[in-house]
Order: C-alpha cells, then structure tokens, then sequence
C-alpha cells in the first residue's frame, strides 16, 4: 500500500476498468502546461463522458424545441425525454413519486427555494434552525438570510478534530424550538460522510424536518431517500458527471403541496385571469419558465453512465484510491491533512508546511495537475481549524494510482522550491 | 514553456521566508485593510507619515509566497518616498504587471527589485495576490486625511 510506484494498472478492483473509463471522457486526454492532464478537482465539477456529452449534442441538432407546450413531433419528443431523465433520478434516488423531483439550477437553488419557500411560511420569531461547522457558504447563508427576514435563529452544530460531527453536541441543540436541521451529506471541504439517518431520526424525535445538502454525495454513494426519510433532498448535475446549471430538489409531496410558488412565470400556472392564477401542481408549480431542457436531458444521461458501472462499483474503487493516496501523501514531511473522519469519501485536503495553497495550487498546476486551492466555500472549516485555506485534491472513478504518484511528485517539487 | 523559476524567484522566496518590515506600526498615521475574498488573503498596511513623506511602512497578514513577498518589496520600495513619488511607483509597478505597458528597459530600471514580480503576468489567476497590497497602499494614501481609529 505503501508503495508509490504501483504494479500495475491500477486494476485492483476488478470491476472497474479505469482504462475503458478514461476512454470515455475526452477532456482527460490532454496536455496542460505540457504535461498530462491530472484533474484532481473532482469535487469543484466532475469531468462530463461522451454519453452525457453525445446526449446534449444530439438533443441540439435533432430535436431542440420547447417542452409541455407544442403540439408537434420535436416538441413531443423533447417533452418525453425531459420527463423520462426525471423518472431516472427519482429512481436514482429512489424517490417514491416522480412529482417530487424538482428541477432546479443546482444544490444551491434547492436550498434557496426550501429557505423561501418553506422557511419564509412556516419559520417565526424565536424558531431555530440547525446546521453545523462543515457546510458549504450555500447551506449557510439562504439560512441566515431567512433568520434576519423571519426573527429565527441558527444554531451549529460543532465538529471535532478530525472533521467529524459532535452528536451530542447536535442532540442538545435539538429541542422544542427546532423547525429544520439542514446538514450536508458529504463535506466538500473534508470529506467526512455524515451519518444522516441517525440525523434526520433525531430530528423527527423533536418534529423538525431535515434537508440534506448531497452535493458532493451522489457521485459517490447510493442515495435512498425513503429510507434516509429526509424531507427534503438537493443536489447538482454538474458534480455527478452532468451538465452545469441544473440540479434537483426532492421533497416529499405532502410539504411541496403545502409550500407556496418561489418564482412564477409560465410552465407553473393552469389557469391565468388578469386577477387571479390557478397554479399547477407538482412538480410544475416549481419550475417556472422554460427549464434547462438539455441539462435535464443531460443529467439523465449522466444518472444512466454512473448506473452502468454501479455505485458500489465506484465507491470500492474509488476507496482503494483514497488509502492509497492517503498512505502516499504521509509520506511527505510536513503534510497535513485536515479532515481524517473515519467515514470520508475520496477527498484529501490539507496543508503543507508554512507554503501556502495557492502556491501549490500554482506549483502543481505547472506540472499538470489540478487541485483546488483556497477556502471551498467552507469559511467557518477553515477557521475552526485554524489556517487560512488548504490545497485539495478529490478523487473520481476515472483517476489512478498513477496520478497520485504525479501528485506526490508534484507535492514533493513545492517543498524543493520553497527549501 | 514558462519555467516556475520565473514566478518563484530567489528573491520572491527569500521575502515570503522573512518578510523586511513586517509587524504592526505602534505609533502609525494610517492604517488600511486589504482583503482578496477569493482567497482569503488579508493584510494590514501601517504607515508613518513625516509631512509628505513616508517615514515607516510596515504590514501584517498572512497570504501566498507572492502576496507577502510583493508587500515586503513594496515597503522596502517606499520607505522614504514622498506620497506623489509612491503614487507613481504604484501606476508603474500595476501598468507593467496589468500588461497595460511593455517594460522598457528604464521603467524596469525604475522598478528594481520590484522587477522580481513580473513573473506573475503569466498566471493571470495570480496577478491580484501581486497587486493586493499595492492597492491597499494606494487606499490608504487616498484616505490620507483620514486617520485610523484608536480602537
Ligand atoms: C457540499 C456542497 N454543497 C453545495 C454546493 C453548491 O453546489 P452548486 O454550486 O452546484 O449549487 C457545493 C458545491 O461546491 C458543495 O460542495
């Protein structure tokens, strides 16, 4: 394991040919700065295959046309396609109706419209609303926004050392006051996968719904939002190997109904009058105006790509290649992660001596390799820890042992030329 | 291709290893803050003015290699100086790393060891860490008539 120089290709996980998948996303095949490509920033955007990028490219040029409205053949076929990528996530998700998925920009819209929408309705004076240290600037600020406009008050939950959550910490938040616990599912910045079902059980103790932030989660593991039995669950095409500028809310029926409209327009309404509108009803109340067709199209494209490998296909792998990284970058004097949750998916962030992350940001891209450096939107992560930002490098199916070698080169050349 | 030894310049590495006039002005004139949200860089400008004349310059912070070694010339440039005399090194210094200007043998001249940070104009993503504390000086010197608070 220790051992940086791999045997072979790679192919410890028999199920996973990381060659014949490298060969099916185009933009890995290249130079940068005149060396290979080593896209380590998985967790800012995924790479898109040629199945997702076909998918688009075909919707363009054979049946581009608006959708829930004509009478035509291309309007028809558009309209079919745009619905049945939304019957693949609700299966992907395993969502029990198909009007529960919501099509939104991404995981940010999603948060925004549960925080207008639910929160503006339901949420008064004195109310609380929980979330914790680790979430990304998207899961806090619609939140604090909310609390200003309503008079209620956000409550966080603490994390430990190695990026993990305080339970007992989050249990003595809970109480009568609680109306919503909004928790990401897999920390971006640290890569701690949070135990959401003993989360969203615990707030149900107490009456107050949850939200779960799964950006980072869907690419990574199964989601099963009937047994996690979350209220409401976002996430954005663009991490899972879709498009950019389309993502999904889930919430169950029963609050959908009950929320009001958070844009209006066209798509969303039954019947206009000049004094009063009849809105639709699910999932159209929600999406006003014509939607992003062929990133909803795209996003169930990419949703079919990661079922013909199988999640728990890449999950396995994808696990190989973190305790091979991990073992890798121990090795380097100096090097420190932050984030070391016993439960974390594929992402290593860290520290490296007094250099500061830009400047390996810099360093490493000089030799191919993209990292993302700074604060990840996770501001309070960083200062909980202490430092101003961190250098990370997150994991997809498609990487390889091989460029964590780079990466560690590449880690090791930082050091030499700061002495 | 370019070479990082380009960017990460003996000099350059030598100022973020110890940066010259680092550490807060006790008795300082004026005070502003520069902040890059992007990455999270912060710094402190302290300045001592003698009449029009720029008596002691110092900062605080933390940022990258560029950021702290681009303050610590800067200060070393602009000890002494007059205010109308750093205002013209700040247009100098920015129009060349800005690529607004080729630099001609005189205004690199002009430069000295400033010159060390033109490395940067090949990594447009990293000319704002050169610049950070130029436009915080620059902001202070505007805000001249305005003291910083006692706090
Ligand atoms: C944990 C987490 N939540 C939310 C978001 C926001 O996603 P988007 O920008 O696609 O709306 C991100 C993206 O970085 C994320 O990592």
């Amino acid at each position: 394991m220790n051992n940086p120089i791999a045997e072979k290709l790679t192919t410890n996980i028999d199920s996973i040919d990381v060659n014949v998948i490298r060969a099916d996303f185009p933009v890995l095949d290249q130079k940068v700065n005149g060396k290979p490509l080593v896209y380590l920033d998985n967790a800012a955007t995924t790479q898109k295959p040629r199945q997702v990028i076909d998918t688009i490219n075909e919707y363009y040029r054979r049946y581009n046309s608006n959708i829930h409205r004509g009478v035509h053949s291309l309007s028809e076929k558009a309209t079919a396609a745009y619905e049945a990528a939304r019957e693949t996530i609700r299966d992907f998700i395993n969502a029990p109706a198909t009007q529960e998925i919501i099509f939104v920009r991404g995981a940010t819209e999603g948060i925004n419209l549960v925080a207008q929408s639910y929160g503006m309705t339901n949420l008064k004076t004195g109310d609380e609303i929980i979330i914790s240290e680790m979430e990304h600037h998207s899961n806090i600020v619609p939140w604090q926004l909310l609390c200003e406009r309503t008079g209620a008050v956000l409550r966080v939950i603490p994390i430990n050392d190695d990026g993990e959550l305080k339970l007992e910490a989050y249990q003595s938040l809970l109480g009568p006051k609680t109306k919503l616990v909004s928790i990401v599912h897999i920390s971006n910045a640290l890569g701690t996968i949070n135990p959401v079902k003993q989360i969203v059980d615990l707030a149900h103790e107490h009456d107050a719904l949850v939200l779960v932030d799964g950006a980072q989660a869907t690419a990574h593991t199964g989601i099963d939002v009937q047994a996690l039995d979350c209220d409401f669950y976002v996430f954005s095409g663009h991490k899972m190997f879709g498009p950019t500028g389309i993502g999904v809310l889930y919430g169950k029926t029963d609050l959908l109904n009950a929320m009001p409209p958070y844009q209006s327009g066209g798509d969303m309404i039954k019947m206009v009058t000049l004094e009063k509108t009849l809105f639709n009803e699910l999932p159209y109340k929600f999406e006003a105006g014509t939607p992003h067709i062929a990133g909803v199209i795209g996003m169930g494209a990419a949703i079919n790509y990661i079922k013909s490998i199988g999640l728990d296909n890449i999950a396995a792998y994808e696990h190989d290649l973190l305790d091979y990284a991990s073992a890798a970058v121990s090795d380097i004097k100096g090097l420190k992660l932050v984030g070391t949750a016993k439960k974390k998916t594929s992402i290593l962030s860290f520290t490296l001596g007094n250099i500061h992350a830009h400047d390996i940001g810099t360093i490493l891209d000089h030799e191919g390799v993209a990292v993302r450096a700074g604060h990840h939107c996770a501001m309070p992560v960083m200062e909980r820890f202490g430092i101003p930002a961190t250098a990370r490098a997150s994991f997809a199916l498609y990487n390889t042992r091989e460029e964590v070698d780079t990466l560690v080169k590449a880690l090791k050349k930082c050091k030499e030329i700061f002495g | 291709m370019f070479d990082l030894k380009d960017l990460y310049q003996e000099v350059i590495v030598d100022h973020n290893r110890s940066p010259r006039n680092f550490g807060k002005l006790d008795d300082a004139d004026y005070r502003a803050e520069g902040f890059n949200p992007l990455c999270g860089d912060r710094l402190n400008l302290y300045l001592k003015m003698d009449d029009d004349r720029i008596q002691d310059i110092s900062f605080d912070g933390s940022g990258c290699a560029i950021s702290v070694a681009s303050a610590s010339l800067m200060t070393e440039a602009l000890k002494g100086k007059t205010r109308d005399e750093a205002e013209k090194v700040f247009h100098e210094f920015h129009d060349l790393v800005m690529d607004k200007k080729q630099g001609d043998m005189e205004s690199l001249e002009h430069l000295g060891k400033l010159a060390a940070l033109l490395g940067v104009k090949e990594y447009p993503a990293r000319v704002k860490c050169a610049t950070l504390c130029w436009h915080t000086m620059h902001s202070a010197l505007e805000g001249y008539t305005t003291p910083v608070t006692t706090e």
